[in-house]
């Protein structure tokens, strides 16, 4: 019982990693109509930048602002050197301009921090485990993840139900031409609800940078189960990325877990094991196929 | 008929010419090697083209195209595992054990390939839009980490092949027979393809691209026509995918990782999109790249993605509309 | 492709004397220098210029030009470069692939066609076993080597109840089946997780659940860091101690994975503390060289290319593979390792340890701990027909 209860924690803390990217590429293709291949690269940029503060000063605070913003501005410079040109274009343009800026940002990463994978360590005070209940303990970190997470999620919801600029951003993406009416400077608008996008994948790097190694490329492996999230989710709903970041980290994670000694109970141990791991690897795309067949939008259509 | 030639026309066919003669140029100019780097670009160039159907003529993007690619090269390497193991494929209903010869193999990976199109693309096409996209990238998710795990078949590791196919009156080993095949298999698939996207089944197809709407509007089932698009580009891809797995006598998952889907849509963007002969270039263009840049530096790709941004934002109609100066982008 | 010609002013030098022109000795070296696994080809070729260099250019005395190429650790590119270096360039003599799946692809070709192979890193066992061949010979280990020497000090630990962890291919397969040749407890379960898997915290909420005395795990690359920082940070590695073989604890991982690793002991055939006189040398040249401490592969690199000087000084300029093959055959070189020889099957026989991670002043590195193996010869040598 106490396993079950773990592995469900678990699968609340890749849920909330998720969350932190979805949300930001969610925003971006709910308001801007545009697809970002290169979500990814300003998770690992984050990462990078992250780990290479916290190396010089050993603060993790300092790390994290320091990773915020440098995602942050790589993705504002992105936006206004590449992506503003194709907001007007086909989805497949946008897929092959971000498909290049992955290639050219993974082996800037590598010449300019090298091959090797860097090192980022836990926080202080955080390197160690709650006894969550009698017989349950759990890493302080990933209870901190956790807890960002859900900050992050409330933050986001403040600001668009509360907020001005909150406001004029559901407008704009509801109708575009009427916000530019209305004298709001569109552009800079969407500069920065993609650099808003940016942070929160720098954040996600950041967090992520003490559990994961931080290499070339790990932008990638964390970019495509955030498609798999918002396209479950909705695309363009904040709402359907929570539920699509819980779903997908709950599925995996369980999947991983009870998968192997579920099987064993039917299949011979060796077969089993095999089994359970092809099928837990493939889980989440045949959870995802079969969500979208059943509701091609998603769960939480965005609009109309 | 009118003599005079477009362009287009002479750059296609100067195009064909210098494909058609150069094994013998190469082979005199003692360069032999070129011939392998010659058959890849043909092979990639017919799984590129395949794409363009869905891409520039139905507005299809899907981004798990290579998991095509990857089943038509397993399909080869599975009928070759089991025809030199002792274990058959199958017993039932009749005892097949497996195969080498071409005139089996090839067309059993084109179908298996698009057999498989056909469950992928009737679920996929329920979607449209940014949901298509993924959905098709999925798919080929799911098949790459399927074969990845299937041990019997080397799952990660690949499958070595001892020996191409054999195929009467050819020996594939040799390097200008086997480019001649490949040849012959991409300039068969354009014109095929050529003829379909000219024909009332094609102005469907490309009208459902344009505005999937007006078509439903005029009574017509659009659906069934992508379906069939899909299954037909699905299994040409397979086929490009057999060829390659005789090219480097090996299959592995990564043929269906999504990076090589994302290739060769860019294959098919650089060489013209929708111009089913653009993405021939656009091959050539890319494996050349690729090799000659990598001569200069290992950090070739820090040149590449921007330079697919520029063509991306400023060269929309690929190479192919901006050498043959034609606005259309039909073919 | 980049031509590193290296030495051609030393070779300009020198032809005056001699008095007539001779072509260097080209020798292909195929490697993966990018993606996640490209600091493995790094330290192999740094190893490998390193003897170059130290000879000035020549290996036993003949000039060479090396070419490196990067497969990208693709099977296809690999054999798309082998091709291109065997017709193009006219190379007889080739090495380095990191990864058993592109040397699968690449190297059961280029051996028929009479090319010589020297493995620096990958030692699948097709090629140790039934399809063992004169021009194929593993200057490293066969891939099991690392894991059996594990299994052999977990016995003699005392452990009886282990738990096996690897990634769900081929080699993750082979490698448990490594340490389970020698182990001889119970398993208390066996995982195999998904291929460039990031988060592993089910897979440790499993462990501690099951209560094994010791998990071994075979998780190469940025896998096996996620793993040992996450298996640090959830308190279980005080409770339940984990080995593994050195492919997750050379010392350009240790770097990213820090104090997580401190302690853990793990096989390997070579660690640079070794004593002996060419050791010694290797370790200060290559610290100057390359300002850091060198790992597994980089050793590899430089007896690979040291081997291949000792042959090409004994056959005193003969470069073709019939004359090569016996003088390489005979190991007649100071290896790194201290013993070294090669086996039926043209596979090192020699002496395996076990390690332990520690942190000095200039980082974290490893100790030698333990001789488990002495002369060790690995399983699959009696299926070789040579």
């Amino acid at each position: 019982m106490l396993l079950v209860i773990e592995q469900l924690l678990n699968g609340l803390q890749l849920g909330i990693t998720l969350f932190l990217m979805a949300a930001g590429l969610t925003l971006v293709f709910g308001i801007m109509q545009v697809i970002n291949l290169a979500h990814g690269s300003f998770y690992m940029i984050g990462a990078y930048v992250g780990a290479t503060v916290a190396a010089h000063t050993g603060s993790f605070l300092l790390a994290m602002l320091a990773a915020v913003g440098a995602a942050a501005l790589v993705g504002c410079v992105v936006e206004i050197l590449v992506l503003r040109h194709l907001y007007r274009r086909q989805h497949l343009d946008q897929v092959l301009a971000t498909f290049g800026l992955i290639m050219f940002f993974n082996e800037l990463i590598r010449i300019v921090w090298g091959r090797q994978p860097l090192f980022m360590n836990v926080p202080a005070g955080l390197n160690k485990s709650i006894e969550l209940l009698p017989g349950l303990p759990y890493p302080t970190y990933r209870l901190v993840v956790i807890a960002v997470g859900l900050l992050v999620a409330l933050f986001l919801w403040l600001m668009f139900a509360k907020t001005k600029v909150g406001m004029q951003i559901r407008a704009g993406s509801s109708n575009r031409e009427m916000i530019g009416a209305l004298g709001v400077n569109i552009n800079l608008l969407y500069t920065l609800v993609f650099g808003l996008g940016a942070l929160l994948a720098g954040l996600a790097g950041v967090m992520a940078g003490p559990i994961l190694a931080v290499e070339p490329g790990m932008g990638e492996s964390i970019l495509i189960l955030t498609f798999v999230v918002i396209v479950i989710g909705g695309i363009g709903s904040i709402r359907g990325a929570v539920a699509g970041a819980l779903l997908v980290g709950m599925v995996d994670t369980l999947g991983r877990a009870f998968l192997p000694s579920l099987l064993r109970t039917i299949l011979a141990t060796a077969t089993a094991d095999s089994v359970a791991a092809s099928l837990s690897s493939m889980a989440i795309y045949i959870l995802m196929a079969a969500i979208l067949v059943w509701k091609p939008r998603g769960l939480f259509p965005a609009h109309g | 008929m009118n003599l005079l030639m477009t362009r287009k026309q002479i750059i296609i066919i100067s195009v064909a010419l210098f494909l058609i003669f150069l094994p013998p140029v190469a082979l005199f100019g003692g360069k032999p090697y070129l011939l392998s780097l010659a058959s890849r670009i043909v092979i990639y160039a017919l799984a590129a083209a395949s794409l363009d159907l869905l891409l520039g003529y139905g507005a299809m993007i899907s981004l798990g195209h290579a998991a095509f690619v990857g089943v038509g090269a397993y399909a080869v390497g599975i009928l070759h595992f089991h025809s030199t193991a002792a274990e058959p494929l199958f017993t039932w209903p009749f005892l097949f054990a497996g195969s080498n010869n071409g005139l089996v193999v090839l067309p059993l990976a084109a179908l298996t390939a698009a057999f498989a199109a056909l469950i992928i693309g009737a679920l996929s096409l329920r979607t449209v839009g940014m949901h298509f996209i993924m959905i098709t990238l999925a798919f080929a998710q799911m098949l790459y980490y399927f074969f990845t795990s299937l041990e019997k078949y080397g799952g990660d590791d690949g499958l070595s092949l001892a020996a191409r196919n054999t195929l009467p009156g050819l020996n594939l080993g040799n390097p200008s027979h086997f480019y001649y095949l490949c040849l012959a298999a991409l300039f068969v698939f354009l014109f095929f393809a050529y003829r379909l996207v000219g024909s009332r089944f094609g102005l469907v197809i490309r009208g459902a691209g344009n505005n999937d709407r007006r078509i439903k509007g005029l009574g017509i089932h659009s659906y069934h026509y992508k379906l069939a698009v899909f299954v037909i580009a699905g299994g040409s891809a397979g086929l490009a995918g057999a060829l390659l797995a005789n090219q480097t006598e090996f299959v592995t998952p990564g043929l269906m990782h999504w990076t090589l889907s994302g290739e060769l849509m860019v294959m098919v963007l650089l060489g013209g999109l929708g111009t089913l002969f653009g993405p021939v270039l656009g091959a050539a263009v890319f494996l050349l790249l690729e090799e000659t840049l990598a001569m200069y530096t290992e950090h070739w790709m820090v040149y590449m993605g921007p330079f697919l941004v520029v063509t991306v934002i400023f060269a929309k109609r690929g190479l192919f509309g901006f050498l043959a100066g034609d606005k259309g982008k039909n073919g | 492709m980049k031509k590193l010609v290296i030495g051609l002013c030393a070779l300009g030098l020198m032809l005056p004397t001699l008095g007539f022109a001779v072509d260097p000795v080209k020798i292909g070296m195929i490697t993966t220098l990018s993606t996640k696994g490209g600091y493995l080809g790094e330290e192999i070729r740094d190893g490998f210029k390193l003897a170059i260099d130290q000879e000035g250019g020549t290996l036993g005395g003949m000039a060479v030009e090396l070419l490196v190429e990067d497969d990208g650790g693709k099977p296809e590119k690999g054999k798309q470069i082998a091709e291109r270096y065997a017709q193009k360039d006219g190379v007889q003599i080739m090495t380095s692939i990191v990864f058993s799946n592109v040397a699968m692809a690449v190297v059961p070709k280029i051996i028929k066609e009479n090319v010589l192979y020297l493995s620096a890193n990958a030692g699948p066992s097709e090629l140790a076993g039934s399809g063992c061949d004169p021009n194929y010979f593993s200057v490293s280990y066969q891939n099991d080597n690392l894991d059996e020497v594990v299994g052999q000090y977990v016995t003699e630990v005392g452990h009886k109840n282990v738990y096996l962890l690897a990634p769900n291919y081929p080699a993750g397969k082979d490698h448990l089946a490594g340490f389970k040749r020698y182990y001889k407890g119970t398993i208390a379960g066996e995982v195999y997780t998904k291929l460039d898997q990031a988060d592993y915290a089910a897979e440790i909420a499993t462990i501690r659940d099951a209560k094994p005395e010791a998990v071994f795990f075979f998780l190469p690359g940025g896998m096996g860091i996620n793993f040992l920082k996450q298996y640090a940070q959830a308190g279980l590695k005080q409770t339940i101690p984990i080995y593994g073989p050195a492919f997750s604890f050379d010392e350009r991982i240790l770097d990213a994975v820090g104090d997580a690793a401190l302690g853990v002991k793990n096989g390997s055939q070579w660690t640079h503390d070794l004593d002996n006189p060419a050791n010694r040398e290797f370790v200060a040249a290559y610290r100057k060289a390359y300002n850091r401490t060198p790992t597994l592969y980089a050793s590899q690199g430089y007896d690979t290319a040291r081997l291949l000087a000792s042959a090409l000084k004994a056959t005193g300029g003969k470069t073709d593979p019939e004359s090569l093959r016996p003088a390489i055959k005979k190991a007649d070189f100071a290896s790194v390792r201290g013993n070294f020889s090669f086996g039926n099957n043209q596979h090192p026989i020699q002496d395996i340890y076990i390690r332990e991670v520690v942190q000095t002043e200039t980082g974290f590195t490893n100790k030698t701990v333990k001789k488990v193996f002495t002369n060790h010869v690995d399983a699959y040598a009696k299926e070789c027909k040579m």
